[in-house]
Parts: C-alpha cells; sequence; structure tokens
C-alpha cells in the first residue's frame, strides 16, 4: 500500500510541470500518451542497428565478422554523441536562411522544453532522442556497402564528419524548415533524409574503394562472395523490419490513432510487397529464389514507403513496395554489371529505393508534385555525392582507405582486431 | 602416383591455386589446419590481457599427380614467395600412392589420377 502511495504521488509530480495548478488535464494526458508513443518509437528505431549488424554480419564472411560488428557499434555511439555536440541544432536551427543554420552546441532546455509549449506531441528531450537515433540509422548504412576491405580508422572519420555534418545539414533543408520545406517537399519518414544521404555516401565509398579481391576478374566473370549466416540476415531483416514500425510510426511525431495506424499498415502492405516483388523479380532472373534479394525485398518495399508512408493510400503502398522489391534486384545485378562491390545490397536497397521512395510521393499522392520530389532527390544526390567523394578522396590520401591485400585475404577480424569472431571453430577464411 | 601434402599459410592459398592452373594442375582438396612451425608464438590481445597462440591457422592442400606433373606441382607451390624471415611458409610432404579409383567410372591408376 506505501509503495502505491509513493508511486502515485510520483507519477503525479513528474507527470506535468502544469500540475502547479491542480487535476491534470485531457491535455496533459494527451501529451503524456503522445511523448510515450515517440519514446517506444525511439527505441524501435534504436534496435534498426541490431538488425544492421546481424544482417551485414549475415551477408558478410565469416572472418570479417568482427569488423563489421566493432563497426556498427560505433556508429550508433558516434551518430549519437555528434547529434548532442552539433548535430541537432544544425539540422533544427530555428530561424535560419534555409540552407544553414546553427542553434548552437550541445543539447539543453527550459522548462517549457518538458510541457506541450514545446510541441503537442513530444518534450525537447523526446525531440532530440528520436531524432538522434535516425542520425545514427543514416550513418550506419554506409558500413555494409564499405565492408570486408575498408580500414576501420578511415571508416570511423568518415563516419564521424559524414553524420556530423552532412547529415543534419542537408536535412535542415525539410525537416528542419529550410528551403526545400518552403517548397512543399515532401518526405514523411527519411526516404531521402536519411536512406539516400546514407546510400549516396554508401556508393561513393563503394566505388573508391574498388571491389574486394577476386571478386570481378578481367574477363568480366563475377564471382559471388557468399555471405556466412543466412539466419543472421534474416533476423536482421526482421529486426529492421520490427524497428521501422517506430521509424515510420513515430514520424508522425505524435500517438494521433488515424495517422499512427495508416503509416503502419501502409509500412507493413510496402514491405509485404517488397518481398514478392522482389521474389518475382529474381525468380524470372535467376531461375531459383534467392534467399538474399526477397530479404533486401522487404527493407526495399520499406525503404520505398518511407517518404510517403502517411499520404499514400494503401493500394498505392503495394504497388510502390511491389515495383521497390523490383528495383532493388535490378540494381543489384547492374552494379556488379558497372563492377560496383556492394557486399549487402546498401545502395540497391537505400539509394535506389530511397530516390524511388521519393518520387513515388509525387506520383501517388495528390497532395505534392513530382517535380518538387525530383528537385529534393537532385539536391540531395549533389551535396552528398560531392560531400561524400571529398571527405573520401581526403582520408585516402592522408589515412588511406583500403586494408593491404594480404589482410584482406586473412580477414580483417584478424588484421584489425587481432580477434576471431567465431574462436574454436574452422572457417574457411581463403579460397 | 604421388601424393603431395603442402601445409601452406593460408594468405598463399589464392595465388597457389593461379600457379597451379597455370601447370594444368586442376584437382586438389583443401582443409583447414591449425599446427606449429617455424613461427615464434603469436601475441593476440583479448578483453585486455595479452596472450600467445601457438597452435596457428594452416590450410592442408592434398594433391594426387601422376610422376610427370610432381615436379611442376612442388614447383607452383613453392614459387609463391614469402620472404618474410620470422614466417616460415610450410612444408611439402610427398607419398606415394598405391592406388587410386574413380569412383564415377571405375577407372583405376594413373588414368584415375587424371
Amino acid at each position: 500500500m506505501k509503495n502505491k502511495n509513493i508511486f502515485l504521488v510520483v507519477f503525479f509530480l513528474g507527470g506535468s510541470s502544469l500540475l502547479a495548478n491542480g487535476e491534470p488535464t485531457v491535455a496533459d494526458a494527451i501529451f503524456a500518451i503522445n511523448n510515450t508513443w515517440m519514446l517506444v518509437a525511439t527505441f524501435l528505431v534504436f534496435i534498426m542497428h541490431l538488425g544492421f549488424a546481424t544482417l551485414e554480419s549475415g551477408l558478410t564472411q565469416a572472418k570479417n565478422t568482427v569488423n563489421i560488428l566493432f563497426k556498427n557499434m560505433s556508429i550508433i555511439a558516434i551518430g549519437i554523441l555528434t547529434y548532442a555536440v552539433c548535430g541537432f541544432s544544425l539540422m533544427y536551427p530555428g530561424e535560419f536562411n534555409g540552407f544553414l543554420g546553427f542553434a548552437g552546441l550541445g543539447v539543453s532546455t527550459g522548462a517549457e522544453g518538458l510541457t506541450p509549449a514545446y510541441n503537442p506531441g513530444y518534450t525537447y528531450w523526446t525531440d532530440f532522442i528520436f531524432q538522434a537515433m535516425f542520425a545514427a540509422t543514416a550513418a550506419t548504412i554506409v558500413s555494409g556497402a564499405v565492408a570486408e576491405r575498408i580500414k576501420l580508422s578511415s571508416f570511423l572519420v568518415f563516419s564521424t564528419i559524414y553524420v556530423a555534418l552532412v547529415y543534419p545539414i542537408v536535412g535542415s533543408w525539410t525537416w528542419g524548415g529550410g528551403w526545400l520545406a518552403d517548397k512543399n517537399f515532401h518526405d514523411f519518414a527519411g526516404s531521402t533524409l536519411v536512406h539516400s544521404v546514407g546510400g549516396w555516401a554508401a556508393l561513393v565509398g563503394a566505388y573508391t574503394l574498388g571491389p574486394r579481391l577476386g571478386k570481378y576478374s578481367r574477363n568480366g566473370k563475377i564471382k559471388p562472395i557468399l555471405g556466412h549466416n543466412m539466419p543472421l540476415a534474416t533476423i536482421g531483416v526482421f529486426l529492421l523490419w520490427f524497428g521501422w514500425y517506430g521509424f515510420n510510426g513515430g514520424s508522425v511525431l505524435s500517438a494521433d490513432p488515424g495517422a499512427v495506424s495508416f503509416v503502419f499498415v501502409t509500412t507493413t502492405l510496402a514491405a509485404a510487397a517488397g518481398v514478392i516483388g522482389a521474389m518475382g523479380t529474381s525468380w524470372i532472373i535467376s531461375k531459383k529464389p534467392d534467399l538474399s534479394m526477397i530479404l533486401n525485398g522487404s527493407l526495399a518495399g520499406l525503404v520505398g514507403i518511407t517518404a510517403g508512408a502517411d499520404c499514400i493510400s494503401p493500394m498505392y503502398s503495394v504497388v510502390v513496395g511491389l515495383i521497390a522489391g523490383a528495383i532493388v534486384v535490378v540494381a543489384v545485378i547492374q552494379l556488379d554489371k558497372m563492377k560496383i562491390d556492394d557486399p549487402v545490397g546498401a545502395i540497391s536497397v537505400h539509394l535506389a529505393c530511397g530516390i524511388w521512395g521519393t518520387l513515388a510521393v509525387g506520383i501517388f499522392s495528390t497532395d505534392y508534385q513530382l517535380g518538387t520530389q525530383a528537385i529534393g532527390v537532385g539536391a540531395y544526390a549533389l551535396f552528398c555525392f560531392v560531400g561524400a567523394n571529398i571527405i573520401f578522396q581526403v582520408i585516402k590520401l592522408v589515412l588511406g582507405l583500403r586494408v593491404s591485400e594480404e589482410e584482406e585475404i586473412l580477414g580483417l577480424d584478424i588484421g584489425e582486431h587481432d580477434m576471431e569472431s567465431y574462436a574454436g571453430f574452422q572457417i574457411f577464411t581463403v579460397e | 602416383m604421388k601424393l603431395i601434402i603442402a601445409i601452406i599459410q593460408p594468405e598463399e592459398l589464392p595465388y597457389i591455386k593461379e600457379e597451379l592452373l597455370k601447370k594444368e594442375i586442376y584437382k586438389f582438396t583443401v582443409t583447414n589446419a591449425k599446427g606449429q612451425g617455424k613461427e615464434f608464438p603469436v601475441q593476440e590481445v583479448y578483453r585486455g590481457i595479452s596472450h600467445e597462440i601457438t597452435l596457428l591457422k594452416k590450410v592442408r592442400l592434398e594433391i594426387a599427380v601422376n610422376d610427370e606433373f610432381v615436379e611442376p606441382t612442388v614447383e607452383a607451390i613453392t614459387k609463391v614467395a614469402k620472404k618474410d624471415g620470422d614466417k616460415g611458409r610450410g612444408k611439402i610432404f610427398i607419398l606415394p600412392i598405391e592406388e587410386c579409383i574413380r569412383l564415377r567410372t571405375g577407372e583405376t591408376g594413373s588414368t584415375a589420377i587424371g
């Protein structure tokens, strides 16, 4: 009984700073519900990092698994911390010229930041932490495309600069109320702002690094380098799908029942359609149903609907997902033909389908224009492509980008970390 | 007919394979192995503790050849040079084969070795 009383007191005291006036109001309750959903969405997005870690591990070789996991673990840390130091302020600068603004170093708020006066959907802290999870997600997309041959130090430097500066600056153009927001460019949950931003860096990284040894031979033959753990890859995709309910559901920025439930449905339909789209496309092209393709397919559908989950109808969500599933398969095959080595299909999923999803908003929603969507796609393409190139080239000059040939053959686990992921197991590290 | 067993450093396998293909040696078996040789124990660090690994990863290559292919095979393997003073490159053992049988056709002897 005593415990229950203490709980009630703490609950009411902590519940709202409006409480000075007495009973909590309906507005307080709605604020609490909104904020709670936003925090749930926050840790749903967080778990996507486990999804990325397991998916990338599963689709790459066992001799590089420690390195993959290390990169994934570092990225969440770097993403969150840089967002706290400067990212949040760059992305949401308040009043600014629309292109570049800064609200000051660090994160802090007054008492008003804890109330609906800041925002009816969430407190300042919720706002920060929810957005911080998104930033880290954009950064981790790159790690898959550069896997198995990038130097760890170079990767960490690149990621820090990219997530601290490039991601939030271009993010401010839309979500921060910048020039693209003024044009009515729409990216609901980040097909462009998160997935394409990560995707461009992934593309630049993959071709600047060059392909893995032995992947493309001089006479044009492509050698598949097999992922070592399909169960892990599948776990990763299901975790990513699971987290996407927070990624899209939380982008409603409140617990509005109509909006959030609608987004859950469009998101799910697109993911399911992505599986089928990829299944059909890959089965026809390759004659055999490929698990890694349908895994990528579900993610393709998810990325594809991310820009328009709030404004594309359920029926059209299926269409968006089906086409995304087809796009990802074609993109994977095409990138290989162009000798751009992407071990996990990050470029195909996040860049190709991110662009598709953004344009799809203009095609399938009457509220937004295809032309404006295209302008947005182009603007992000230019800035991110050029930005990533500059950063990678400078790092290549100063630090070097790629591990030595011997290290690549032996495996980055030994070369970069002096560790084994599967100590005690016999794994084939060379062919 | 001879069975050539080579214990090699893992990172040399792709290059040795290339050399063997050049000499038209296409048939061999590869297994994982662990061994000790000339190398000094290797230091690794795990969770803050430095420790010595004495059994190191190797690759065992087994190639069954007719007598005229023994020298090319040995040449192909030894050509992949690693002039690293501290690290041994392994050993080659040549054993006589009493009989060889191709399971698909039942052929024996030199034709079975192929």
